[in-house]
């Protein structure tokens, strides 16, 4: 998988760069707008990841050079702009999604993994680790071929840890993905907590390879065991 | 006091005050040509007399007034030089023509001395004073009307002015008290030719424009230092996240990098508050759509239903009569579930919320510990109750929302229940 991540802001650069690089991505990165106009002209790439504002330019002319020449490729826009605007014309000029800054590292993850797959010709719709198989799509999640019931919630907190296999998962960038901004409060760590518990003692039921481990009172990672 | 009652009373005390001397004055005066008229007369009266009596003796034999306006007496010569013209004011009984009996009217009297044929005699001529008393009378009442009509024109007129010239003054005081920093785009402006107004007018929009500055540059501020906070805060989230990925980390390194990590995200959280508070308050969530807040309420509810389930927080809805409300959707749900949530979370063990949609009102009512909470307080920014961890600002944007739309939101504690509520008409 290659990706285009354009960010002049050198640290978020790095610290994107490194996680990218354990999920097995090339990763490429443009030191500015231009560079990066002239790379979307001769590669293809299955994901760019586009910062709005750039030294000589915006993220949004490089949206539109990019479909205009009719390159493939999913489009994530990552900007510490949360105006509405910005959001609205990004997803018009056909980028796949939009993260406002400052994001969790599991997010783009997961972002990631969902453009991927979604842009995926075989459609492909499944993603799996040990004996856990989750079909996105038709929201079945099995265990050894065996169908395992979740909940919605359930389903979507596992859906978040297997596109974050090995990695650390926090429990706000849980809590906002599974439950949105409605939750910000600090006892919801007890919330998700209890939440986990209940997930795990389902994958122990079913016998599945994988453990949800705590971290450091932080947050999860699921590991395969 | 209004102005134009100040001013009428200012006015009103002096003109009493000249007038009413003038009416004096006059009312005399007058007096004093009457009596002087009737005098004239009556020496020309005397005269006639003396020239008549020196043909016709027979007057000289009139003794009383029973005939006529005058009597005549004879005299000694030795009185009668020393005789002066006398006028006095005195009562004589007389029957008039539409009188049955004798009255007492006021007359004037002249007597005098004449000589006729080498005799003396006294003449006693005299008017009578009721027809000019009644014309006394009349000018008093006169005068009196005239005041009266005086003053009331000068009330009216004073009104009619100042309410012209003032009407300036009074267009711009509305104007005034309508502007609302931030809200009203345009500055308050005066027609009129009047210098002073116009000077008034640009000193206070002087001063509003830079009150309009100072509040754009500190709303930019906060909205800007909250901007620039993101990709500082975006960078020190991602490094900490990857540090704490690191195998080799010795855990109590790790659990102080993760307590680092809360606070990041703590500050985050209130970074995101600020910036969507400025997005609010400088309109930039323009127009809006037709908002079922039943619906609005029942999505909420069901967010929260199973942090609601894990706090054994029972939640009810209420619906009365439908409620739609004009706003941004997004703003619609944050204002519900930001009141929800502490309903939630502000809560004790199996208590519970009611959420009551009216056909004007969002009513949510929640158990809680503790006594009522500071009414005036808590939609302050950055109030927080004993033990809250959240950010202090959920309530300040509601309020934001609220003032946004016209809203009101307001609290009130009874029967043991924290209630707030949501007006939206």
């Amino acid at each position: 998988m290659k990706i285009l991540l354009v960010e002049d802001e050198q640290e978020l650069q790095e610290a994107i760069v490194t996680s990218l690089e354990k999920e097995q991505f090339i990763i490429e990165t443009p030191v500015d707008f231009y560079a990066a106009a002239e790379k979307i002209g001769i590669y293809n790439y299955d994901c760019i990841i586009l910062d709005i504002m750039l030294p000589g330019g915006t993220g949004l002319e490089l949206l539109e050079q990019l479909k205009s020449e009719g390159r493939q490729g999913s489009v994530i826009i990552i900007s510490a702009k949360d105006a509405l605007d910005d959001k609205l014309k990004g997803l018009e000029l056909g980028a796949d999604d939009y993260l406002t800054k400052p994001f969790h590292i599991a997010e783009l993850n997961a972002r990631i993994r969902a453009v991927l797959r979604r842009h995926k010709a075989e459609g492909k719709s499944t993603v799996a680790m040990g004996n856990v198989v989750m079909d996105i799509n038709e929201r079945l999640l099995s265990v050894n071929g065996t169908p395992v019931a979740l909940n919605r919630k359930e389903f979507d907190i596992l859906n978040y840890f297997l596109f974050n296999q090995n990695r650390l998962v926090t429990r706000t960038a849980l809590a906002e993905h599974v439950w949105g901004d409605n939750i910000d409060q600090a006892d919801n760590f007890d919330f998700i907590y209890y939440q986990i518990k209940n997930l795990r003692k389902k994958l122990q039921a079913a016998a599945a390879t994988v453990e949800i481990t705590a971290v450091y009172g932080v947050g999860y990672k699921l590991i395969e065991i | 006091m209004k102005l134009s009652s100040q001013y009428i009373r200012y006015l009103f005390f002096p003109i009493l005050l000249i007038i009413g001397i003038w009416a004096v004055v006059f009312y005399f005066n007058m007096l004093n040509e009457i009596k002087e008229s009737i005098d004239e007369g009556l020496e020309h009266y005397k005269r006639q007399l003396i020239y008549k009596a020196q043909a016709d003796t027979s007057l000289l034999r009139q003794h009383d007034f029973d005939e006529g306006f005058f009597a005549v007496r004879p005299l000694d010569r030795e009185q009668a030089i020393l005789a002066r013209d006398r006028y006095i004011d005195t009562m004589l009984y007389l029957q008039d023509a539409d009188d049955d009996t004798l009255e007492a009217e006021p007359v004037r009297m002249l007597t005098t001395v004449f000589e006729n044929k080498d005799r003396y005699y006294e003449l006693s001529v005299f008017n009578s004073m009721a027809e000019e008393g009644d014309l006394v009378t009349e000018l008093f009442w006169e005068a009196v009307a005239l005041y009266i009509v005086l003053v009331a024109a000068i009330i009216l007129i004073s009104n009619i002015v100042l309410r012209r010239l003032w009407k300036p003054f009074y267009d711009f005081l509305i104007q005034l008290k309508d502007y609302r920093l931030g809200h009203t785009a345009r500055l308050p402006a005066v027609v009129t030719d009047t210098r002073e107004f116009r000077d008034l007018q640009d000193a206070v929009n002087f001063l509003l424009q830079h009150s309009i500055r100072t509040y754009e540059q500190q709303k930019q501020f906060v909205g800007n230092a909250s901007h620039e906070l993101q990709t500082p805060l975006a960078i020190a989230t991602g490094k900490l996240e990857l540090l704490l990925e690191k195998e080799d980390m010795n855990i109590v390194h790790a659990e102080e990098v993760a307590d680092v990590l809360n606070i990041v995200e703590r500050m985050i959280r209130l970074n995101r508050s600020l910036l969507l508070l400025t997005r609010i308050e400088s309109g930039q969530f323009p127009g809006g759509q037709d908002m079922d807040i039943t619906e609005v309420a029942g999505q909420s509810i069901r967010d929260l239903a199973a942090m609601a389930d894990f706090k054994n927080v029972r939640v009810s809805l209420t619906v009365v009569a439908a409620l739609h409300v004009h706003m941004d959707s997004a703003l619609a749900h944050i204002i519900i579930s930001n009141l929800l949530r502490n309903a939630i979370f502000h809560n004790i063990k199996n208590g519970r919320v009611s959420v009551t949609i009216t056909e004007d009102s969002c009513v949510i009512s929640n158990t809680g510990a503790g006594g009522p909470l500071e009414a005036e307080k808590i939609f302050h920014r950055f109030y927080k109750s004993a033990g809250d961890a959240g950010t202090g600002l959920g309530l300040a944007i509601v309020k934001a929302i609220c003032d946004l739309y016209g809203f009101t939101a307001a609290y009130r504690f009874d029967d043991n229940l924290h209630t707030f509520t949501i007006t939206f008409r």
